[in-house]
């Protein structure tokens, strides 16, 4: 196993499943015998909040957290939080982002505007950004709660293990629990791979 | 449920430091275990009670949770506490005195400090109560640690007659690391010995304790000195090294993987020969401790002057590799490595609110109509929220229990100016249980003017949800006696007719109660009694929606602070010579919505009506 530890910090609002699916993504890591540390600050995050949790994995992983401009992937289910941890990310790193837009209430009372497109100035510096409706189709597939599985298929092909294993991860926990949404399960993850794959190559083709 | 519980000795698992410790607290055969929910130390009691063959509880407050603990190391059982650093601060009391008297079950305490102020008022160090009571600190940097040393603490503690700290922090209670686990300890519960005079502590018997107590504190560095828990952790690079301890040490590990670090679990006694002899090794020592310079003004009051440490490291908050990196740099006269290569942005913020259907809205709501009316005294909970948009309807919040004495303060120190304003005092249920009844009582006996809101939504909400002495269940879920609050008020002396319970959902009745009582001189309590949303005790109801050509634009709804509610579309009429004229109009997502109906009672035009019903009009 080489020495490279590495870093996903995976960030949304409160009751999103940004703790969930950092937990898949260590547990995964920990089956392909990576040393893991797994580090959220919720505190308040309950309540509409900011969340985000630093998924870490390697050899032999030290601090718990993410040091700023090191992220391998920022992996956001919400629009502007993608944006506001833009500075994590390591040069070359892949922001994905589902497009979902949710306004607290401090924006729609107008005290704050929500930018119009707050992934701009991302771009503008060259992040690599792969953004899609991961909402959409979760909703296509008739349950929003599969976003999660979404998000974690649109990440499955920048990993250091096949995406296979991830997936197996998901499924294995609902195949314990909730064996009716394994197959729903299977196709969110699918089409959440595609949607990246997707981004990743109008992105290509805009570049040649 | 924790992965731990059922796991079998020498299984390796992803656990929290709090999941951790909880399993270590177990295998060394604990018997009582006692807390009260505090951020980030809450998750060590509810896992620890998952466990069979011990007690668990939920006190009203940390102190109790302590002195429960005592009771049950007197009677030679294993025991453990557990609570957020500012917990030690209510506890102190009986610490204070038991670290005197010993232990004959191994007692230990584990401090949880909120390093970085996610969800506390302070950052208080609570290494100083281990100098503070002569009780050895025992500090993990992670999951593993955590699990090995509450098992040694325990060892410690009936080793050399003491209580000891576990002084844990943010991120060690909420970081998961791999930990491999162990066996049960069974233990056998000596039984409380009545022959054994030692627990009295009268001035005379105390005055002969203490030549012990600093007997033990001597033998307690000497075991500091040789100790495992502080090892060096040898590196190449001998330019700067690190005496470090706590996650500080994994945040220097992975800045500086070629130091030489000397990295201390057993931190109090510090131990200083061995901290010299590393000092000695190294061109230059760096302590980095989170958050007070403790160590470092010890080891230069030692004769260690030639040491770097809060001189070019922050005194606040954690000390992460980004922190760290530059520092040392700086100290080896380098130029820093290039940091982040993206700038920071800030979309917008997005502060924690209030749930869709919290009862406590309500209150502020009203409070937020009387806002020129009223001085507003809060306390510690989810209601501390009240301070923000869009109510700003709360002005003080400094410790759990405080909101009484501080209004009754008020109510004394009037100017000419405030003396006509009236004085609200405002506290949860857990809140006031734990330590907001005697500053009634004092209201009471001292014939102070001020109404109290006692917001009772039947749980510990800030904290996640946890049962109190007036939920009606215990910390396992079960029947439990249930504390009447209104009664309560009246015991301590508050006139009956001036107690009332009110639903916070009903605005117009809650604002001509609160209106009501603000104008009367005398002590009075107004009990809210809807449960929290994310409680057990809550039902939901049919959601709202607004009907889009009833809207008038007023933001009457917006101003509940529901975040359910938000704006569709403003309309701004521009005026020659007067402000503008803004009008927002609103909509409701259902999905959010629970029906609680606070909205509807603000609404003018009544154009908020039960989701689907529209068409049928």
């Amino acid at each position: 196993m080489s020495d490279i530890i590495n870093n996903i910090l995976v960030c949304g609002t409160g009751g999103q499943g940004v703790m969930t699916a950092a937990e898949i993504l260590a547990q995964t890591a920990i089956a392909k015998g990576f040393d893991v540390k797994k580090s959220e600050v919720a505190g308040m995050a309950q309540r509409g909040g900011v969340v985000t949790s630093h998924v870490r994995f390697g050899k032999k992983v030290w601090s718990p957290v993410i040091t700023p401009g090191t992220a391998d992937i920022l992996v956001a289910f919400e629009l502007a939080e993608g944006s506001r941890w833009a500075d994590m990310l390591r040069p070359g790193g892949i922001a994905m982002v589902n497009t979902i837009r949710l306004t607290p209430p401090v924006v729609s009372a107008g005290l704050f505007k929500y930018p119009e497109d707050p992934l701009a100035s991302m771009r503008a510096a060259g992040v690599t950004v792969y953004d899609f409706d991961a909402g959409a189709i979760a909703r296509d597939l008739g349950d929003l709660r599969l976003i999660n599985t979404v998000m974690l298929g649109a990440i499955a092909d920048y990993l250091p293990f096949p995406a296979e294993d991830l997936e197996e991860q998901i499924l294995g926990r609902f195949r314990a629990r909730k064996p009716a949404m394994v197959e729903l399960n299977h196709q969110a993850f699918d089409l959440g791979r595609a949607a990246a794959r997707e981004r990743a190559a109008t992105k290509l083709a805009a570049n040649q | 449920m924790s992965v731990a519980v059922q796991a079998k000795a020498a299984s390796r698992l992803l656990l929290s430091g709090n999941e951790a410790i909880a399993r270590g607290v177990w295998e060394a055969g604990v018997k009582v275990a006692a807390a009260y929910p505090g951020t980030p130390s809450t998750e060590m009691l509810e896992n620890i009670a998952l466990y069979p063959d011990l007690y668990a509880e939920w006190s009203v407050n940390e102190k109790v949770s302590l002195e429960v603990a005592i009771g049950a190391s007197m009677s030679g059982a294993r025991a453990f506490c557990a609570m957020k650093h500012v917990g030690m601060n209510v506890a102190s009391d009986a610490f204070m005195t038991q670290t005197l008297a010993g232990v004959v079950g191994g007692l230990v305490v584990a401090v949880a400090d909120d390093v970085g102020l996610s969800s506390s008022q302070n950052e208080q160090d609570t290494r100083f109560w281990g100098r503070f009571a002569h009780v050895p600190v025992l500090e993990p940097a992670d999951s593993q640690e955590a699990y090995d040393m509450v098992k040694v603490a325990f060892d410690l503690s009936e080793q050399y007659n003491t209580p000891v700290i576990l002084r844990l922090t943010t991120r060690v209670c909420h970081v998961k690391a791999m930990v491999t686990v162990g066996e049960k300890d069974e233990r056998a519960v000596s039984g409380f010995d009545i022959t054994q005079k030692r627990w009295v502590m009268t001035p005379a018997n105390a005055k002969g304790m203490l030549p012990k107590q600093i007997a033990r504190e001597g033998e307690l560095r000497k075991a500091a000195e040789v100790s495992p828990f502080n090892l060096v952790d040898d590196g190449s690079d001998k330019r700067v090294g690190f005496v470090t301890s706590g996650p500080a040490f994994m945040h220097v590990r992975e800045s500086f993987p070629d130091a030489p670090v000397l990295k201390l679990g057993f931190s109090y006694p510090a131990p200083i020969e061995a901290i010299k002899a590393f000092r000695a090794t190294v061109d230059k020592l760096v302590v980095v401790e989170e958050t007070e310079p403790l160590l470092e003004n010890e080891l230069k009051a030692a004769g260690l002057q030639d040491i770097f440490g809060k001189d070019i490291l922050p005194r606040l908050g954690e000390l992460t590799p980004n922190v760290l990196i530059p520092a040392i740099y700086k100290l080896r006269g380098e130029e820093p490595p290039a940091t982040s290569t993206y700038p920071k942005y800030e979309p917008f913020p997005r502060p924690p609110t209030m749930c869709p259907a919290c009862p406590h809205m309500g209150v502020y709501y009203t409070l937020s109509r009387l806002r020129k009316r009223v001085q507003i005294s809060g306390d510690i909970g989810c209601y501390t929220l009240g301070a923000g948009h869009p109510w700003n309807a709360l002005d003080t919040t400094i410790s759990m229990g405080a909101s009484m004495g501080i209004a009754l303060g008020m109510d004394k120190a009037r100017s000419e100016q405030t003396k006509d304003k009236a004085i609200v005092s405002v506290i949860g249920d857990s809140t006031f249980l734990h330590m907001g009844m005697q500053g009634l009582l004092d209201i009471v006996y001292n014939r102070g003017n001020i109404t109290t809101l006692l917001l009772d939504n039947r749980t510990t909400g800030m904290t996640g949800g946890q049962h109190h002495a007036g939920t009606g269940k215990d910390l396992n879920g079960q029947e439990a006696p249930r504390v009447d609050f209104a009664t309560l008020c009246a015991a301590l002396g508050v006139n009956p007719e001036r107690i009332h319970k009110v639903d916070p959902y009903k605005l117009p009745v809650l604002f001509k109660l609160i209106r009501q009582e603000i104008e009367i001189n005398e002590p009075s309590v107004i009990i809210t009694d809807r449960p929290c949303v994310l409680s057990e005790f809550y039902g939901k109801l049919t959601p709202y929606e607004v009907v889009d050509d009833k809207c008038t634009g007023c933001g009457n709804c917006i101003n509940v602070g529901c975040p359910a509610i938000s704006v569709s579309r403003t309309e701004v009429t521009k005026r020659d010579g007067a402000p503008d004229i803004v009008k927002k109009y609103t909509t409701i997502d259902t999905a959010m919505c629970t029906g609680c109906h606070m909205c509807v009672e603000s609404c003018g035009p009544k154009a908020i009506l039960p989701f689907n019903q529209q068409a049928g009009e």
